[in-house]
């Protein structure tokens, strides 16, 4: 059995049916669970409740770097094997990742006022960030403007491309440039850096809900893709005849 | 009571501002799927 096999549109409406509810049943109770869990975490010492801010905005953040990972992926298939439901994944995935950015600039502006005493500063990776969620808004518009399906993922798929750039800056900003106020990775596993595992565990099932969450997510916009391009496939063959 | 302390403002804006935003997205992504899975349907009957 080959993975090519799920770019048949039949055979993905088939299995991701199938997968959907499990997918959401585990994406809610892990969602529900990470953040009530980070919610009841003990104040920090020096961050006092602000910590709980974490439970949303680290999650938040790594999903908006790893979607448009997928989305790249999902773009190099379509350009490469031309496999209609990889472009269609890529399209559906673009105002999840959005969203997530959003949350992650929101929730870090709004920590940062009370801890770095602004809402904003040009640090390497808030800029990055900011980028990346142009990218996002500017992919989803792109997919909107052009009207021959095909040539709107071939435009998207290289923009994906180029805006994998400020993806892979927004991850690694804080080590390319020693400077700015963005500090370094949460999950360090450096001696002395590492996380208190009162944080560390709850921080960990959100992060596995909301990948969850994007998958569900995924999966039900991928569906929601296929079914319009059938839709427009049905009235297209009505006109001709 | 869960105690926030002088930051209770700033925690509650952060989980509220994400909420709102959570709840738009599945709401749009559930919404925009019942219409094309109707819109589909009607066109398979007529058809």
């Amino acid at each position: 059995m080959s993975i090519w096999e799920y770019a048949n549109p039949v055979k993905f409406m088939r299995v991701s049916g199938a997968m959907l509810p499990w997918t959401v049943a585990a994406a809610v109770l892990c969602c529900v669970a990470g953040v009530v869990w980070g919610f009841l975490t003990p104040l920090d010492y020096k961050q006092g409740a602000t910590v709980k801010i974490l439970f949303l905005h680290v999650p938040a953040a790594m999903m908006a770097i790893n979607i448009w990972v997928m989305m790249l992926v999902a773009s190099l298939i379509w350009l490469i094997r031309r496999h209609h439901v990889s472009a269609l994944a890529a399209k559906a995935a673009a105002p999840v990742g959005a969203v997530m950015t959003l949350i992650a600039l929101a929730t870090g502006a709004i920590w940062g006022q009370p801890m770095w005493g602004s809402w904003w500063e040009w640090d390497p990776r808030l800029t990055s960030f900011l980028i990346l969620f142009l990218f996002y808004v500017g992919y989803i518009a792109l997919w909107s403007a052009v009207e021959d399906p095909d040539s709107a993922a071939d435009l998207t798929g290289v923009l994906c491309l180029v805006g994998s750039v400020f993806a892979l800056l927004s991850r690694y900003a804080v080590l390319f440039w020693n400077q700015g106020l963005h500090q370094g990775a949460s999950l360090s596993v450096a001696p002395g850096e590492r996380m208190s595992a009162i944080y560390r565990y709850p921080l960990y099932l959100s992060m596995l809900g909301f990948f969850l969450l994007f998958l569900a997510l995924l999966l039900i916009r991928t569906r929601t893709e296929i079914r319009k391009r059938r839709l427009a496939a049905l009235i297209a063959r009505e006109m001709r005849t | 009571m869960i105690e926030l302390g002088k930051y209770a403002v700033t925690v509650w804006m952060a989980y509220g501002v994400s909420a709102i935003l959570l709840v738009g997205l599945i709401w749009h992504t559930v919404a925009a799927n019942a219409r094309a899975r109707r819109e589909l349907k009607k066109q398979e009957d007529h058809g």
